[in-house]
Parts: C-alpha cells; structure tokens; sequence
C-alpha cells in the first residue's frame, strides 16, 4: 500500500530520496530502480528530491465542499472537574490567544458544565475576548455524547477557524467525537502551534514513533482545524482580573433522559500521586533494579518536598505503579527540577520531561543519552550517591 | 457476546532508532508486533467470552503484512480475524481509519463490545477508538481499567476509567466502543494449540469493493489531515555540567550549591 509513485522509465538510482526519506521505506530493487515499502506514509519528503521527476504521489481528489473563508476565530475548550478549570485549559487559552492575535481573529472560550461561573470570568482573564457558556445539570460532569453534541452544534452555528482542546483524557476523548462528527481533521497531542505564512494555516507540530520524529500537520481544506495539546509544554498565561469580555448562553442538546452514560463515582486515591503537577520530581528507572531501590528515590523526594516518578522500563518491571510513569505513553511533567536516577533516557522518557526546568541526572553509565540533556550530571552508583545527596540536602536544609 | 477487537501492526518504537547524520528512521531489523495496547484489548475479549462464552473476530486496516499480526491474535485465542487492506485505503488518517473500520464492523454485524488499544505506540493518537464509536453512534468508554459489571440482559456496562483525578465509575448501555489501558489486565501468551490453529486458519481479506462505503472517504483522499514536514527533533540544549570530584560527598554537596544557586531548592 505504498503511497509513493516511483516512474520506472525514469528513475536513474541515484539514491538522492534514500538520504531524505524519514521513514526509511525506500530502497532500490535489483534493477537499480527505487522502490517504496510499505513504511512510505507518502509525506511527500522525498518528491522535491528526485533530480529527473520521478516520484510523485497520488492526486487528491474530490475536495469536500466547505468555503474555508466563512470559518474564523479561535475556540478553546475548558475542561473542567467539579466545578474546576483544569489548568491545561489555561496553557490553550495562553496559546490560543497568540493565535487569535496572529489572525486577527477573537479568542472563544467554550465552557460547559453546571454553576461555571467563576470558570466563565477566569477564562476571561487569562485571555478570552469571550465565553461560550453552557450551564446545565446534564453538564455538570463531562461525558462524551452531551459534550461532543453540545460542542458540534455550536461549531456548526458559529464556525471558528481553528479548535483547541487538551490533550488529557477528557480532552482526546472529546475530540475524537467531536471531529469525526464535524468530518474534520485532528491532530493529536500537539506540542507546537504555528500560523503558516501566507496560507494562514494552523501548523500542528507534534512527535510521533516514540518522541523519535516531530511531525507538522496541515488540514488545509476542512474547518475547523482542530487539535489537542499536550500538558505542561505551554506556559501558563497571566491572569488579569481587569479584562472584560462577552458571555453568549448557548443550550444544551441532549435531554438526560436520551443520555445513555452514568458517571456513579470518582474514586480519588488517597496516595494517587499527581506527578503532572509537582514541581520537584525525582524519577527512577531501570537502574533502581527493583521496588526495594524506590525506597531511597522516596527519601530524596520527600526531602525535596517533590514528587516520584519512574520510567517505562521501571513501571513495565512492575517496581512501581502507572500513575507515576513519565514519558511518551505516561505523563508529561514540567517541574522546576526533574532528577533522573538511572534511567537511561531513552527519546520516549525524553518526551515526558524535556521542558523541565533543570534535569541533574546520576547514572553509572557515562554514555547514557540522558547526561546529553541533563543541566547537572553525577557519573555513579545511584544506590551511593543518591542517599549522599539526600543526606546533604538534610543538611544543608536544616532538615 | 460477540466481541469485536480492532487491532494495529506498528513497528516495534521502543526499538527504533535515529541515524543521527541523516536524521531519520532505521527500520532495518526493527520488528513488527502488535501494538502493545492492543494485545491488552484482545485478552479483555477473550477474558469475556470465556466467562458468558460468543465470538471474538479481530480485525486490522494495512497492508498484506498485517496478516501476521491477527495470526498472533489468533494463537493468543481469537475466533476469527479480518483483514482490510486495499490501495484506497492507504494514507488514510485517523478519519478515513475510522470511517473503513466502522465500515467493515457494519458489514461484520452484531456486536455487543468493541475493544480497542487506548493508542498505538507509533501515532500515539488514541482518536481512532473514538472515531469508531462516532462513526457507529454508539457510546465510547475510553481508558478503561477495570469492567466491574457487565449484564447482557439489562444491556448494561460499568466500567472504571484511569482519568487524572483517579478512577472515574461510569454505567453506559450496550453495545459500545471500549479503549484499554495497561492496568486492566496481563495480555496472556499464545499457546501451542493456538499458534497451530493460527497457522490454518484462513483470514479474509476485505477490499474496498467488499464495504459499504463512499470511496471519497476512503485513504489519503478521505483524509482531512496531511503531514507536510517530518523532521528529528533537536536536542534539549541542557548544561552538560558533569560534576567531578574527590569523593561522592564532595559531589553532592557541589551539587546542592548549584541547585540551591538556581533557586529551585529553597
């Protein structure tokens, strides 16, 4: 199902497209002739390359047909859990906010749920121009079909040009509704935001295969464009009590009777570490060798008044449990301080932690990818060092 | 039950591997499994069907390859398996994914679960489930780590889901779309009799001609998404400060200055 058209009578097997291809789905066949496998997603990256015009890929056809000129604005959705905003919400509302400038456009706010109020005028302050406010009983806990309904409509009625949502569970939930609904693009877990010179298209940037490649992604012909974006990569805004802006009521589209989920209870563990919003985090991998090596992660955590964090490797090993995994397929944390404690810092780590502020890594492998990254390195035993440096820290903190 | 798993053929990320001086992908000797959320989708059916007893088919959009991807479901206990895969289907984003899948489950029929991975690992996107369970209108219970009740009668689910806060109890009709998450259960190994049975088993191969479906929505074509640039990302530009001294105390306290000369401790 190669993508990629490959001009047999032309083609002269100079290789140039091998070097580009980031995939690495092309070869050449006995012939001396480029051939695409099935790894080719045809990105187009080799196409421009190809010095006699060899390669092409497939014609888009049919273009839907939506005049992209009647779409504007930007939307947020604010993401809320018993009447509070989650704080990923105000990360989009800073980003949003640059877009809309960019554009020249105003920045919405969509807040639903039940009593949102106070959400309503903090949405304002850190940046909305205005509020697109839903308040209903039905709302007060997210669930997927009265929220992707309610939202759908609204984009139908009010047409934003472009779409903004978390990338948490209730954001990728929501989305993935609300896009397939609208037959629009998504793109997932973004971690950069651009307008395209000239087009005035959203660039989506975000990584894929693991963290090892950053991809842009365009959706050039239908509206909204819509993404999710990943916590803790964007700065939260300033909030500014002063601003005002526009409330506009919208209503609810399902009554509770045709909703057919039940939300019966949150169970908030009392332990459940929040990792994603610690601002000290130390981590353990591989290197601690088992859950008995978390012991010393804990004291150095608990002497830093941070939280703990684990990798993959760790996690999968069964030393310690999920919630605590960083990374690509755990969470992505942005502290002040992130100490990696033998973990190698495979690229799928480095997507959950690279925004740290500081990263001091102590590690006995001196080649482990993690020093390339790290502020402060300690070439050692984890088991000898980090106890001394809790101990230091005791020390020197008075503790 | 008759329980439906969509399943993906990924390259195995974890082992994946940059050349640093072209900046792309070495996929020589990177293999190809299943993707491993997935394998956690499978083993809930099969947990199920031996409990109430029915029918577990596991179906896969790619290319012919992927053939060995629902064998492997097969070994691991799958009734039977479906592939689709069909040049109009190739670039397709996770749109035109989900509007194929949701096609091929239609012609399929009944169902009363279809599982899915929470994501797979080389997109990461986790939109195909719900985009499924759009495009069927039925309900979507998504990061589900346990099913703590499940009534065939009554047609009713209760599931947990892992959200941020903790664990969310939720009641939802049936049928409908459920994403899985690693803590729900352990993926079993393929057993003997499997991996025999696995190797027989004659998989269909669905084309697009077999579906209904609008070929405009079809691949690269039905895709609303294009990728226009693929490049490594750049390094976090960190220190590098690696601190050397006499003896490991004498480290840690020289650290302890500088983190404390940052500002971070105080």
């Amino acid at each position: 199902m190669a993508l990629l058209k490959v001009d047999r009578e032309t083609c002269t097997g100079c290789g140039l497209c091998l070097q580009v291809c980031p995939f690495g789905a092309l070869t050449l066949d006995n012939e001396n002739i480029i051939v695409a496998s099935e790894a080719c997603n045809g990105c187009g990256a080799c196409v421009p390359e190809c010095p006699s015009g060899s390669l092409s890929l497939p014609e888009p056809g049919k273009k839907p047909e939506i005049n992209t000129k009647d779409y504007s604005g930007v939307w947020v959705w604010v993401e809320q859990c018993d009447g509070k905003a989650a704080s990923i919400s105000w990360e989009m509302i800073g980003q949003g906010r640059r877009l809309a400038d960019t554009r020249g456009a105003d920045l919405t706010a969509c807040v639903l749920g039940y009593q949102t109020e106070a959400i309503a005028q903090e949405a304002m302050a850190y940046g909305a121009d205005r509020v697109m406010v839903v308040d209903d009983p039905t709302l007060k806990i997210y669930r997927t079909d009265p929220y992707a309904r309610c939202l759908v409509e609204l984009v139908k009625q009010y047409r934003p040009e472009i779409f903004l949502l978390g990338a948490s569970t209730r954001g990728r939930d929501l989305a993935g509704a609300v896009a397939t609904y609208l037959y629009t693009g998504l793109t997932a877990d973004c971690t950069g935001l651009e307008i395209e010179e000239g087009s005035n298209l959203l660039l989506q940037i975000r990584p894929a295969f693991g963290g090892n490649i950053m991809a842009t992604i365009k959706c050039p012909d239908y509206r909204p464009q819509m993404a999710t974006v990943r916590h803790h990569v964007f700065e939260m805004p300033q909030s500014d009590k002063s601003r005002q802006g526009q409330v506009i009521q919208g209503k609810p589209v399902m009554p509770e009777e045709e909703i057919a989920t039940k939300v019966l209870d949150l169970i908030v563990e009392k332990n459940e570490v929040n990792i994603a919003d610690a601002k000290i985090i130390v981590s353990g991998g591989r290197g601690v060798k088992g859950p008995e090596g978390f012991g010393i992660i804990h004291e150095l955590a608990d002497v830093l008044g941070g939280a703990v964090g684990a990798s993959r490797a760790a996690v999968d090993s069964g030393w310690i449990s999920y919630a605590h995994q960083v990374g690509q397929t755990g969470r992505t944390v942005r502290p002040d301080l992130y100490i990696a404690c033998g973990i190698s810092g495979a690229i799928q780590h480095q997507a959950g932690m690279r925004t740290s502020k500081i990263i001091v890594a102590i590690n006995k492998d001196p080649e482990a990818p993690i020093f390339q990254i790290a502020d402060y390195g300690i070439v050692g035993d984890l088991f000898a060092v980090v106890p001394a440096l809790t101990k230091a820290l005791k020390k020197r903190l008075n503790k | 039950m008759q329980a439906i798993v969509c399943i993906k053929q990924v390259p195995d990320t974890t082992e994946v591997k940059i050349d640093p001086e072209k900046g792309t992908l070495i996929r020589e000797g990177v293999p190809s499994i299943i993707n491993p959320f997935d394998t956690y989708a499978i083993e809930e059916a099969l947990r199920l069907r031996e409990k109430f007893g029915g029918k577990v088919t596991v179906i896969t959009m790619g290319p012919p390859q992927a053939l060995s991807a629902l064998k492997e479901a097969v070994a691991m206990g799958a009734d039977e398996a479906i592939l689709l895969s069909d040049q109009a289907f190739a670039g397709a984003d996770t749109w035109a994914t989900s509007y194929t899948l949701a096609a091929a489950i239609r012609k399929i029929g009944s169902f009363d679960l279809i599982f899915c991975g929470r994501q797979a690992i080389d997109g990461d996107t986790g939109q195909v489930g719900p985009g499924v369970a759009t495009q069927l209108q039925i309900n979507q219970l998504t990061y589900v780590c346990r099913i703590s009740n499940l009534d065939f009668d009554q047609k009713k689910i209760e599931v947990e889901r892992l959200v941020e806060e903790g664990k969310e109890v939720v009641q939802s009709s049936l049928p409908c779309l459920i994403t899985v998450v690693k803590d729900i259960n352990q993926p079993r190994y393929p057993t003997i009799l499997g991996i025999r049975r696995s190797q027989k088993i004659q998989i269909p191969v669905w084309t697009a001609n077999d579906l209904e479906v609008n070929r405009d929505y079809l691949g690269l074509n039905g895709s609303p998404t294009r990728v226009v640039k693929i490049e490594t990302p750049p390094p976090r530009q960190g220190k590098g400060q690696i601190i050397q001294a006499e003896s490991i105390e004498q480290q840690v306290a020289i650290l302890a200055e500088k983190l404390i000369a940052e500002k971070i401790i105080v």
